[in-house]
């Protein structure tokens, strides 16, 4: 493996992530886990058969593993339609799509909660025959709303790019296009739709504003039970003991992904972006209705969300976006301070991922096998992990010496790179193992000196991936919750999720107003970054 | 793998291009830290009105300089080595620190703490550690090692939890004899009342189905079916201040059929405050005339209208009110128990004290505090509201929310 030298020494490259994620995370969950089970003072962990035997967390633990599946297959459903889209045709408003579906990821789930039982109220769909509010349902349709940039993006990228000879064979020996799709396309898309699946489920497996919110009492799973142990009953060996289910869980189903992932990922070819001008009646139909179907499904809570921020009792205003100047008494700081903060620890959090997880990425793909397979799972792990059992755990073991963190500016992206790190990684190892060797030694063929055969190349595909996966890093840390209130945190660091918590926290016409104005600018701001993103990503071209 | 070379050496560059913004983000931060604090004074332009804003500034400074200085002779005494307080104003290098943990909810106006330190040399950086029982969870966590010296806003609710884990040092403050004598709960002195409210039912005054409701009873009435939303008491604090308001009210056996009826009755639970009077609530576009809110939204619900509106359009329902009391205490293992025992003087003494009402829109503790006008004309507190002892609440809690979920799930 590659060393760098650092002071004189030199140091494994591949030792870079692997100290980041045992420094971060695996120490601190350990040790909390650890002091959970009573280990420390010679327990026996008793506390974890005791959970795996009792009925209740049984029906949880399964509940949780369900909800989480059919949220991931509706997810990839509900997203297919606009993949296929953004990946096979050149349209008017195809990066904005591709921007547009990212903004619903950084929403806070209180606001976007509300917007949800506000559109379901307007369509009936609260009372009378069918009711959504407090039902599987309702939480199943919100983890669709909030992931589907997930598999758009990074499974559409790769798709953009795949060589089409294959099918293109496939139809001239008669196959239709479903068939071909089917037959060809899907099976070399699976590399990057498992991966993009993976973080999905992650994602859903442990959710939380949502299925308390939405799914309202009874619809308990890992993640609540976890807090509703350590917080409402203060009883920390149950928590540990359902943290180390997750963990488990997690760990073995993630296992199971990159071994499919692993054994899907050889007949690849990409060769840069293959999306074709729309041609004929019907392909207009298909493409209209792929974007319209999707952007109608995100864009009624957000049009909503938008209307409020607009909205008071006699028409419309922009006191709500004004008053954001001003520090509002809820807050230790202007909303517009804390936007400023929110950018801050996202611009850390995103280099901090693209670090890392650029790093990982190439030992996962070049490295030694068994050491690409550690890391590929100790990444993705804390995608799966509790906020609370992370954030106790932080507390308990980054407090002394160099390591003391607490409360300090970078433990807020540090922490929140560990959940962003997976996606610049999920995102780039499925391009890097597909890139065709033959489309190197081309261009060495046509005069292309080494250099300009790397850069050329390999930048110009994996960078686009790359920037992809560092987007969403952005994202998730602009959006981030739950890690950021557990961590602890100066005041002063208030980011705009919590603020926006915190003004929904009090009656009043201006708070609320000032809550939605926050919103509305943070998606914006998202929006912005993501189009930044792609348009200076290594290959200058910004085509996807 | 000669690829491997040029993609991290792009990675290496993008990083430290990365690092740089970050460090002039974190440079900006920085200084706005220091001036934001000067440039945001004027708090919140219209709604501080002038009339409650200006007492602060003049009359009352003097008092609460009396009740500092105070504490400055006493605690000269007991060290010559502390700092000489008020120095240069602005120039506070050589003063200590000291670290106040608090819950998310905290919140105070700028130039109070700016007159702590002017007054004593002891300056104050404020954490937020989540809610309450998120604090405390962690305080007891990080025992050994605390994060903080003092601790603000445990209350009444997990009071017990944090007694039994040992977490406060004993202090009496020198404000002691001012405070409302009914919120001294610990007799050890190991925790400081600071503020209180009540959580309490609201109604919607223009959209009553019948009768104004004035009672628990009226909330299992048939007249008020599917008007009532409350929260869920395992992630709610004035869920569980309800669930405690009923269990004080109809006793250990007597709760549980009130809640059954509640059920009957078509009662919905949401997770948290926000989307009970946001989603469910007329205030936010929903259907139901009565939530769970507090005491004090009527006053806030003025405060906070757009457009101005002259009267609340929320009642209370004073008969379903639990009490609320908020406290301080050191943190034991605190480096500083001198600074941390004068800071809970600070925050007992008038000028924090009547800062609070129109921050956190609860009462202070201190009886000689003013209130601010729209408190006086539309506040108002119950007269005698339901409450249960902190050793009753912790013993209870698991067993009583476990029940309750039972009984609402069916």
């Amino acid at each position: 493996m590659r060393a760098l030298r650092v002071g004189g020494a030199l140091i494994p490259i591949a030792l870079i992530p692997l100290a980041f994620i045992g420094v971060f995370f695996a120490w601190p969950v350990v040790t909390l886990l650890w002091r959970g089970l009573g280990a420390d003072v010679g327990g026996d962990g008793s506390r974890l058969g005791e959970v795996l035997a009792n009925a209740r967390y049984q029906r949880i633990i399964w509940f949780t593993f369900w909800q989480a599946a059919l949220s991931t297959a509706l997810t990839a459903v509900a997203a297919l339609p606009l993949t296929w889209a953004v990946a096979n045709r050149t349209f008017v408003g195809r990066r904005a799509a591709r921007v547009l579906v990212t903004v619903p990821f950084v929403l806070p789930t209180v606001v976007v909660a509300g917007a949800f039982t506000a559109v379901m109220d307007r369509f009936g769909l609260n009372s009378g025959t069918v009711q959504l509010r407090h039902t599987v349902a309702a939480i199943i349709l919100a983890h669709v709303f909030f992931n589907v940039a997930v598999v758009v993006r990074s499974v559409g990228s790769f798709w953009s790019q795949l060589d089409r000879t294959p099918e293109q064979a496939a139809r001239t020996l008669g196959a239709s296009p479903w068939r071909a799709f089917r037959a060809v396309t899907l099976p070399r898309l699976r590399p990057p739709l498992l991966a993009a699946l993976s973080i999905v489920f992650l994602f859903t497996f442990t959710s939380f504003a949502i299925i308390l919110l939405l799914g309202g009492l009874g619809k308990a799973t890992l993640e609540t039970e976890i807090f509703r142990a350590a917080l409402t009953n203060f009883d920390i060996p149950t928590a540990a003991a359902l943290s180390v289910v997750q963990l488990v869980a997690v760990a073995a189903l993630m296992i199971a992904n990159t071994a499919l992932a692993r054994r899907a990922s050889h007949q690849q070819r990409l060769i840069g972006d293959r999306a074709q001008p729309i041609r004929g009646r019907r392909d207009r139909v298909l493409v209209t209705s792929a974007i319209w179907g999707t952007a109608l499904f995100l864009a009624i809570p957000i049009m909503t969300l938008i209307e409020r921020s607009f909205a008071r009792r006699d028409g419309f205003t922009l006191a709500n976006y004004q008053a954001l100047r001003v520090r509002a008494r809820q807050l230790p700081i202007s909303a517009l301070d804390a936007l400023a903060n929110s950018l801050a620890f996202a611009v850390a959090a995103a280099g901090i991922a693209l670090l890392i997880g650029g790093i990982a990425s190439l030992v996962i793909v070049h490295g030694r096998s068994s050491l690409s397979r550690v890391l590929e799972l100790a990444t993705l792990l804390p995608l799966g992990t509790s906020a609370v059992t992370l954030g106790f755990g932080v507390l308990i073991t980054l407090d002394s010496g160099v390591f003391d963190l607490r409360a300090s500016w970078w433990i807020i992206p540090i922490t929140q790179s560990l959940i962003a790190i997976p996606f610049v990684i999920r995102s780039v190892v499925p391009v890097l193992r597909a890139i065709d060797p033959t489309l190197r030694e081309a261009a060495a063929t046509l005069g292309a000196s080494p250099t300009q055969v790397r850069r050329e190349i390999d930048l110009s595909i994996g960078g686009r991936a790359l920037a992809t996966g560092v987007g969403f890093a952005f994202a998730i840390s602009l959006g981030e919750f739950g890690a950021t209130s557990f961590v602890g945190r100066r005041s002063d660091l208030l980011t705009v999720p919590l603020a926006i918590a915190r003004l929904l926290g009090r009656p009043g016409d201006l708070l609320r107003g000032q809550a939605m104005a926050l919103s509305v600018i943070l998606m914006v701001v998202t929006a912005l970054v993501v189009v930044i993103g792609d348009r200076f990503h290594p290959s200058g071209k910004g085509v996807l | 793998m000669k690829n491997q070379t040029t993609l991290t050496a792009t990675i290496l560059r993008a990083v430290a291009l990365l690092v740089s913004l970050v460090l002039i983000a974190a440079a900006c931060g920085g200084s706005d830290d220091a001036s934001g604090a000067g440039a945001s004074d004027s708090a919140t332009g219209r709604e501080a009105s002038d009339d409650t804003a200006a007492p602060a500034d003049t009359s009352e400074a003097d008092t609460s300089n009396d009740v500092a200085g105070d504490a400055d002779n006493e605690a000269d005494t007991e060290a010559d080595s502390a700092p000489a307080a008020n120095p240069d104003a602005g120039n506070t290098d050589a003063c200590p620190t000291i670290r106040l943990v608090t819950h998310d909810s905290f919140a105070v106006s700028d130039e109070v703490f700016e007159s702590f330190t002017a007054q004593t040399c002891i300056v104050v950086e404020q954490l937020a550690a989540g809610d309450a029982g998120q604090m405390v969870s962690a305080a007891i966590l990080t025992k050994d090692n605390p994060t903080a010296d003092v601790m603000y806003g445990i209350d009444n609710t997990f009071l017990q939890r944090g007694l039994d884990a040992d977490l406060f040092l004993p202090y009496s403050t020198v404000s002691l004899e001012t405070l409302d004598f009914d919120l001294l709960l610990d007799p050890e002195f190991r925790v400081t009342p600071i503020n209180y409210g009540d959580v309490c039912a609201n109604y919607w005054t223009d959209a009553l189905p019948g009768e104004v409701p004035t009672t628990l009873d009226d909330l299992v009435d048939p007249a008020n079916s599917g008007q009532f939303v409350t929260m869920n008491p395992e992630t709610s604090s004035p869920g569980m201040a309800f669930l405690l308001a009923t269990i004080a009210r109809y006793g250990e056996d007597g709760w549980q059929d009130y809640w059954q009826q509640l059920v009957d009755n078509d009662v919905s639970i949401t997770s948290g405050w926000s989307d009970a009077y946001y989603g469910e609530f007329i205030a936010g576009g929903g259907e139901r005339s009565i939530v769970m809110s507090y005491a004090s939204s009527p006053p806030a619900d003025v405060l906070f209208a757009d457009p101005p509106i002259d009267s609340p359009r929320t009642g209370v329902i004073f008969d379903s009110c639990f009490r609320q009391i908020e406290f301080a205490g050191i943190l034991d293992g605190t480096t500083n128990v001198e600074a941390a025992g004068r800071l809970i003087d600070f925050m007992t003494g008038l000028e924090f004290q009547e800062d609070i009402p129109l921050n956190m829109f609860v009462y202070p503790a201190n009886t000689g505090a003013e209130l601010p006008e729209v408190f006086v004309d539309f506040g108002q507190l119950a007269e005698s509201p339901l409450t249960l002892s902190p050793a009753q609440i912790e013993a209870g809690r698991q067993a009583w929310t476990e029940r309750w979920v039972e009984i609402v799930l069916g």
